[in-house]
């Protein structure tokens, strides 16, 4: 049957997983029973384990499912080292739940999906050689994505069952206490990690910085944890958050920086108190350079910054522009290591974050969001998942969640190479277009017409291009030409949830 | 016309397309590379062909590497491949230009 975005989704998987189609970005007030872990109750004076090897031994069983997180991002050594020890014990069949994927985890996932042991994987997304075996047909069963909101739901209502979470940290005590931003490989907050430490049945912290008892400020507490790993590195300090981030000098998109901005400060929401949260690409990061300037020039000041945070909100809490920032993850050192110092900073877990089905989610009261697409469509459909030959390479984040901001941007140029950015139908729906507000490429921007309010406030900013979605889908297809379309089998290789845990889209398998 | 010598033209950075035109003698074979290929190869393939027979070449070695070129600039190169491979890059012809 067809969603209410319009997509086919096959009766035959609705049958067998008990989905039900995606209707509406509106979550209401339901009621849902959340799961409870079980607890082995530990008595003794420490829980630390000499090998990663023995807690595999002792923790992981056949058709279990484990997770991770992606915190150390490019960095991470955890994620390998507890694989390899998995593999090398000949485990089958296990669920893989980790919070994203990142491409230093591809090649072990592939040798783990191809030897059996992995056969069920659900992630806000994956890339590379990993994404491309699965778009392949690899994986036993289809791969779950899922929003970060979406996975703190799943967590909490028992889609997803964690038996044995593997949670690398730069620091714990020898009870587990432990937090993301203190020591050499700390990457700020551990927001996505959070979720796994509440509801995992068998906790295993993995560090390389034992501290003395008691380790605090814990974000991660001893009454959650069941070993704790001592190994010679969890990661690479270099690769875990990238470096000083460089204001972009490209023109394109400094244009739809400029543009993004022009649209904030025109619109109903840029006042005393607003929120914001922008993404960690050159575009959002020169909006906020952009923005600095226009609180300052309009004497604004933003009750809080939400999201993975990067340096330059960082200073603009410094400067005292924004009050506080409600810190899921932290995109380079600069936000990491902010963290320790600035009380403002305030670490928030997954459901915090973006969570439809707890008691309020931060992203409830985000006034604006600057996301990215990789395609977005007439009906403002965003893509963030499959590229245009249609192979899965990319991942949800918080993309569904944050887009339910009151003004959603999304920054994107017309064309990347000869690949049109808007489209007449996007290959995977991501986001709905119902959450989409405003589209901002480099020519000009596409309100979503169902804002007649924005269409009001912005039609009248001088040097503003207006067109509509259609327009600028036309020209790009003028300057790149008509794709030919992708060709799928019927097999279905992954689902894509939306937030609230309905189908917004199947992704099949790609032919070649 | 008949190909004088191998040629190539364009370059490997991104939105341009390298074209190398050898001779051959079994119509016009084509060996493309591009990131876009299953989107745009056969628009790509025809832009050249086009070209190629516009310069009376129906016999050639066609090697494509793609970079996200737009389809002007996949046929600016294709001209100029097929000038210098006719060693008439210093006269070009403008009617066909």
């Amino acid at each position: 049957m067809k969603n209410k975005v319009n997509r086919e989704i096959p009766d035959e998987i609705l049958a067998s997983t008990g989905y039900k189609p995606f209707e509406s970005v509106e979550y209401g007030h339901q009621v849902n029973q959340r799961v409870a872990p079980k607890v082995q109750a530990t008595t003794g004076p420490n829980k630390v384990v000499e090998s990663i090897d023995k807690i595999v031994e002792e923790t992981v069983r056949d058709g279990m499912t484990i997770s991770f997180h992606h915190h150390f991002r490019e960095g991470d050594f955890v994620f390998n080292m507890v694989m390899r020890s998995i593999i090398d014990h000949g485990l089958k069949d296990l669920t893989l739940a980790p919070s994203s994927l990142t491409n230093v985890m591809n090649d072990i996932v592939v040798e783990a999906i191809e030897k059996g042991v992995v056969t069920n994987i659900t992630s806000s997304g994956m890339r590379g050689s990993l994404g491309d075996v699965v778009s392949h047909g690899a994986l036993k069963n289809p791969v779950i994505f899922r929003s970060h909101g979406g996975r703190a739901r799943a967590i909490e209502n028992g889609d997803i069952k964690i038996d044995v979470a593997f949670l690398g940290v730069p620091n714990a005590d020898e009870m587990g206490n432990a937090n993301g931003m203190n020591g050499e490989t700390a990457f700020g907050s551990l927001g996505y990690a959070l979720m796994d430490a509440q509801y995992a049945n068998t906790l295993v912290l993995i560090t390389d910085d034992l501290k003395p008892y008691p380790n605090t400020p814990a974000s991660i507490k001893q009454t959650q944890v069941d070993y704790v790993v001592k190994v010679d590195k969890v990661g690479d300090p270099d690769k875990i958050g990238s470096g000083a981030t460089r204001f972009t000098k490209d023109p394109k998109e400094l244009q739809i920086a400029k543009m993004v901005n022009d649209v904030i400060i025109h619109s109903p929401y840029f006042k005393e108190g607003f929120s914001f949260q922008t993404g960690s690409g050159g575009a959002a990061l020169a909006v906020t350079r952009f923005l600095r300037q226009a609180m300052l020039d309009n004497h604004i000041t933003a009750s809080f910054a939400l999201g993975g945070i990067t340096k330059p909100t960082i200073d603009l809490l410094e400067e005292g522009l924004v009050k506080k920032i409600m810190d899921v993850q932290d995109f380079d050192k600069g936000a990491a290591f902010s963290m320790k110092s600035n009380p403002n900073q305030q670490e928030i877990d997954a459901s915090w974050y973006a969570d439809p089905a707890n008691k309020g989610a931060m992203v409830d009261k985000l006034d604006v969001a600057i996301l990215s697409a990789l395609e977005i469509d007439t009906k403002f459909n965003v893509n963030v998942m499959s590229g245009s030959d249609g192979v899965i390479r990319g991942a949800i984040g918080g993309h569904q969640d944050a887009a339910t901001a009151k003004l959603t941007i999304i920054s994107a140029p017309l064309v990347r190479g000869r690949i049109a950015t808007i489209v007449p139908d996007v290959t995977t729906v991501i986001t709905p277009g119902d959450s989409i507000d405003v589209v901002v490429t480099e020519i000009g921007l596409a309100i979503n017409p169902k804002r007649t309010d924005l269409i009001e406030a912005l039609s009248k900013v001088p040097g503003l291009p207006i067109y509509t979605i259609e327009e600028l889908q036309e020209r790009a297809q003028k300057i790149v030409g008509t794709p030919e379309p992708l060709q799928f089998t019927d097999r279905v290789v992954a689902l894509a949830e939306y937030r609230d845990g309905t189908l917004i889209d199947v992704i099949k398998q790609v032919k070649d | 016309m008949e190909i004088k010598k191998t040629a190539m033209a364009g370059t490997l950075e991104s939105s341009d397309i390298q074209i190398m035109l050898s001779q051959g003698s079994n119509g016009l074979e084509f060996d493309l590379v591009s990131d876009v290929a299953k989107q745009f190869g056969k628009a790509i393939q025809a832009t050249i062909t086009d070209v190629l027979n516009t310069y009376d070449i129906h016999d050639a070695k066609v090697k494509v590497v793609d970079k996200g070129a737009l389809d002007m600039v996949v046929k600016a190169r294709a001209i100029t491949v097929v000038q210098r491979a006719l060693d008439m890059a210093d006269e070009p012809d403008w009617k066909v230009i």
